[in-house]
């Protein structure tokens, strides 16, 4: 009962985050000591690994770049008031859309017809495989996380189906189609920065990363900027206000949860159109789920999450290097890591924002005693 | 003399082994001669800072044994600070607290029950699926097995409902029980846990005036057997009837501290606010017209279970008057208000409103209503009238951000709107003015001005107001009121509800009275008397 402190806005959107990452830190450089490790050569081979060479970052971005999608899908949602774990499902079904449009079409159309059509079909199927629960919870009382769950297990086995007896070449062992044309594979970071006369390491990173910081600016202008934003804040925030205000709840849920949809499709541009040039199983590999930690840990705002996506890619990126490098340190311990900044960032949140509030007024009051400037009783109550 | 009387009621209730029981009852009805001091709680020179706003400054309060003792002033005037000073929410930054002659620490609730100070708070801190009696009992189960633990709480809590005349339903869930009985059950919980002075905070603000005036009863029998009463409130007249002394709050500081009979309502409320007030009657300028704004027929509203919570409702608002709503809470206001506004449909029924006619097939929704003059100032501030995390800027357009002042095709224009809201905070005093700061941070006072500065901008035609001043401080009352006079004599029809009979008498040019969804009553403020309104609200009226 004792939080009469609140955080001043800049503490908590930056300090907080900040405070929680470097506490998950040290708990996690006291399991490494435990288990016998240099924690610090570990953090230092970390560090390295994800931003030390060009290479390392880029791979750091490429992870990125899917999950400022995932991460933006269960923001969007969660400002509607809904909790969207379907961004697994949402991410593979987009990818699927991408990756049939491409096979249908690349071999005829050329390259600036058919990236933005492939971009088209994975937001939409993505988008579609939202709106189904979305309708559900809306208009039959379905718990949108229930539903957007069993999404996902479908989303995931219609693709291993699709792949395995329809879209495998003849012939072939391994559960993949053929790959696209050129036309419909998205320019490499590498080439793209060769246009421009920058040496670029090669690496799975693509142009995609654009398109995931025009896809965090546009969530931004929508939800602050827009009517429509306005809406689906005001459905989240306050049922009942909106309600009142005359906004159409149902609309809003189906609204959000589309837009989420179809950011978690787009993954299929990073992935399926950038790296692989080809559709194959796994190509998303939870990205749907730590989207839903990027999201908590960046306060479900499109600049934390930039932030959070890039903190999470060098987990993914120096995680990798720390396993390949430190030898008796395995890629276990790098989920640990992950682990315990969701559990700070995410759960532990309100156990720390209450001490750090109290140490800030602390400290608030210590200079004012020092400078002797007594504040005037502000207007209370 | 008190002795006598708790040995005498002792002797009534013995049951054999129940020792600690005797006990509690025993320091339940002898408070006052509690180690012989006369002073229940005596807090001296009470500082308590958050950030940079003294909440109390320098605070002294004396409670009389066996008395009830008002604390009274606006909200956020430091009352409930130091109430939860003396119950160990909060630690004081300094000052000393002595609870029958003893200085005592209270670091915390249980420190406050160990020392007899009881509290209830405003919301009810009850589980609703459990029952009164498990209520009673939860955290303070005298056995593990729970049926040994009901059988002894429950021949003790017996003969505490004898002794007090606090009757509840032990077998009864909570969430069953009607809110006078909560409240019972509550003082009940903090008596069964041997408290000898009980903190009430604002505890007639849930109550229907039957149930104020029970509670009232019970209290004074309280007294009479010793205990020690601290009421918060911000009703005088409720003070004036019940307390002994009473103690004002402003701005953190005691500003007035005497005894009721040196107390007038006029005198206390200018110390509340700093200035004279008048929150009663004005005369003379209601000007009622024939031009019919609103018409309502045979509106018929059933509830999520079938239940009929509006039956056939005929109502008309004209032009240039305020017609008040009277009646016990839950007996069909809300539902006015929300089916007048569009908020929930009727399954019969006729309206016109605008020069547009609806009928329960195609009834209005809220956006038609307010494109049609209709603005509405909804009962629950918290859930319907502003959302709790915007922005005052945002929670200023509420309903309204299709204005083209608001947004062009889609897009909002902040700026406007941002004017918009500062604009409407310098016309209406909203304090603090600042369009930035989240709705839920400003008073209630000052979230409702900022609602109706929202809902009188775009001059409707006709203005429904559900409990206008509720959680209000004095102040901003006599404001709200001056307001919707200032409608009214604009020309809107404004129709308000409210649960305070003094409010109706105060604004209504005609009072509209309702029982279990019908109307009971209709008559002019002329022909009001508090006693024909109140026979009228329970359904006895001619």
């Amino acid at each position: 009962m004792n939080t009469s402190h609140a955080l001043p806005r800049w503490a908590d959107l930056v300090l907080l985050p900040i405070v929680c990452l470097g506490v998950a830190l040290l708990v996690a450089a006291a399991v490494v000591a435990m288990v016998g490790q240099n924690p610090a050569e570990v953090i230092a081979v970390l560090i390295q690994g994800a931003f030390g060479s060009a290479r390392g970052l880029s791979y750091t971005l490429y992870y990125t770049t899917t999950f400022i999608f995932t991460g933006l899908a269960v923001a969007v949602a969660f400002h509607g008031g809904l909790f969207n774990i379907g961004g697994e499902g949402q991410a593979i079904m987009g990818g699927l859309g991408t990756g049939l449009v491409a096979l249908w079409f690349s071999a005829t159309l050329p390259a600036w017809v058919m990236l933005p059509l492939m971009l088209l079909a994975g937001a939409l199927f993505g988008l579609v495989w939202a709106a189904v629960p979305a309708y559900l919870q809306a208009y039959r009382g379905s718990h949108v996380v229930i539903t957007t769950i069993m999404f996902n297990f479908i989303a995931s086995t219609l693709l291993v189906y699709l792949l395995v007896n329809h879209l495998r070449p003849a012939g072939t062992m391994s559960v993949e189609s053929v790959a696209f044309s050129e036309s419909a594979k998205l320019p490499n970071m590498r080439t793209a920065m060769a246009w421009v006369g920058i040496d670029w390491p090669a690496s799975p990173l693509n142009v995609s990363l654009f398109l995931a910081l025009l896809a965090a600016l546009a969530v931004y202008l929508y939800l602050w900027r827009t009517r429509g934003g306005y809406h689906l804040r005001a459905v989240g925030s306050s049922p009942g206000a909106a309600e009142y205000a005359g906004i159409n709840s149902r609309h809003q849920i189906v609204i959000g949860m589309s837009i989420s949809g179809a950011l978690a499709g787009m993954v299929g541009m990073n992935e399926i159109a950038g790296v692989n040039g080809r559709l194959l199983l796994e190509f998303v590999s939870g990205a749907g789920f730590t989207g839903i930690a990027v999201a908590l840990m960046g306060r479900n705002h499109p600049f934390g999450i930039i932030l959070a996506s890039i903190l999470f890619g060098a987990l993914f990126q120096g995680g990798a290097e720390v396993a390949f490098e430190v030898r008796g340190f395995s890629r276990d311990m790098v989920i640990m890591l992950q682990g315990f900044i969701v559990l700070f960032s995410g759960a532990m949140v309100y156990v720390i924002a209450p001490r750090l509030a109290w140490l800030l007024a602390f400290s608030n009051r210590v200079f004012h005693l020092r400078t002797q400037t007594p504040k005037s009783g502000a207007a209370h109550g | 003399m008190i002795q006598a009387h708790g040995a005498s009621l002792c002797c009534g209730l013995l049951h054999g082994d129940c020792q600690v029981f005797e006990e509690s009852i025993l320091s339940v009805v002898s408070g006052a001669s509690f180690n012989g001091a006369t002073v229940a709680v005596r807090m001296t020179g009470i500082n308590k800072r958050f950030g940079a706003v003294a909440a109390n400054a320098d605070v002294d309060l004396c409670v009389q044994a066996a008395t009830v003792h008002g604390i009274v002033g606006e909200n956020g005037a430091g009352k409930s600070t130091l109430m939860s000073v003396l119950y160990g929410f909060y630690q004081a930054d300094s000052g000393a607290i002595e609870v029958f002659g003893h200085p005592a620490t209270i670091r915390n609730a249980d420190d406050a029950i160990a020392q007899g100070i009881g509290m209830v708070h405003q919301h009810f801190m009850l589980v609703d699926t459990l029952t009164a009696l498990e209520n009673v009992m939860l955290g303070a189960e005298p056995h593990w097995l729970l049926q040994r633990a009901d059988q002894q709480v429950r021949a003790k809590l017996e003969t505490l409902m004898q002794a007090t005349g606090l009757h509840v339903k032990l077998d009864v869930l909570v969430a069953d029980l009607p809110v006078g009985d909560r409240q019972r059950l509550e003082i009940l919980k903090t008596l069964y846990r041997g408290a000898k002075i009980l903190i009430l905070d604002e505890p007639t603000a849930v109550l229907t005036p039957q149930e104020t005036e029970q509670l009232f009863e019970v209290l004074r029998l309280l007294r009479k057997q010793g205990t020690t009463v601290i009421l918060i409130t911000h009703k005088l007249k409720e003070v004036m009837r019940l307390c002994d002394h009473v103690t004002v709050m402003r701005a953190g500081r005691v500003v007035e501290e005497v005894p009721i009979a040196q107390a007038s309502i006029e005198g206390l409320a200018e110390a509340m606010v700093g200035r004279k007030v008048h929150i009663g009657r004005v005369d003379g300028d209601a000007r009622p017209t024939e031009n019919v704004l609103l018409q309502a027929n045979g509106v018929i509203v059933r509830d999520a279970m079938n239940v009929v919570r509006l039956a056939g409702l005929n109502l008309a608002l004209r032009a240039g008057e305020i017609v008040g709503v009277a009646g016990v809470s839950g007996n069909g206001q809300s539902e006015l208000l929300d089916v007048l506004s569009g908020l929930i449909q009727p399954t019969e029924g006729h309206l016109s409103l605008g020069g547009r006619d609806f009928d329960a097939a195609s009834w209005l929704d809220p956006q038609t209503a307010r494109e049609l003059g209709l603005a509405h100032v909804p009962e629950d501030r918290h859930a319907r009238a502003l959302v709790m995390e915007f922005a005052a800027w945002e929670s200023a357009a509420l309903g309204y951000d299709g204005l083209p002042e608001y947004s062009t095709l889609g897009w909002l224009a902040q700026d406007h709107m941002r004017q918009a809201t500062a604009d409407m905070m310098e016309r209406f005093d909203v304090r603090p003015r600042d369009v930035e700061l989240a709705s839920s941070k400003f008073s209630g006072g000052n979230q409702q001005k900022l609602v109706l500065a929202r809902e009188l901008g775009q001059m409707p035609k006709v203005l429904l107001v559900g409990q206008p001043t509720r959680g209000v401080d004095i102040g901003a009352i006599e404001f709200i009121y001056s307001q919707l006079r200032a409608m009214r004599d604009a020309g809107c029809a404004v129709l308000v509800v409210s649960s305070e009979l003094d409010e109706i008498l105060a604004l209504s040019d005609r009072v509209i009275v309702m029982n279990q969804g019908r109307v009971t009553g209709e008559l002019a403020i002329g022909e009001c008397t508090e006693s024909g309104l109140g026979m009228l609200m329970v359904g006895e009226g001619e």
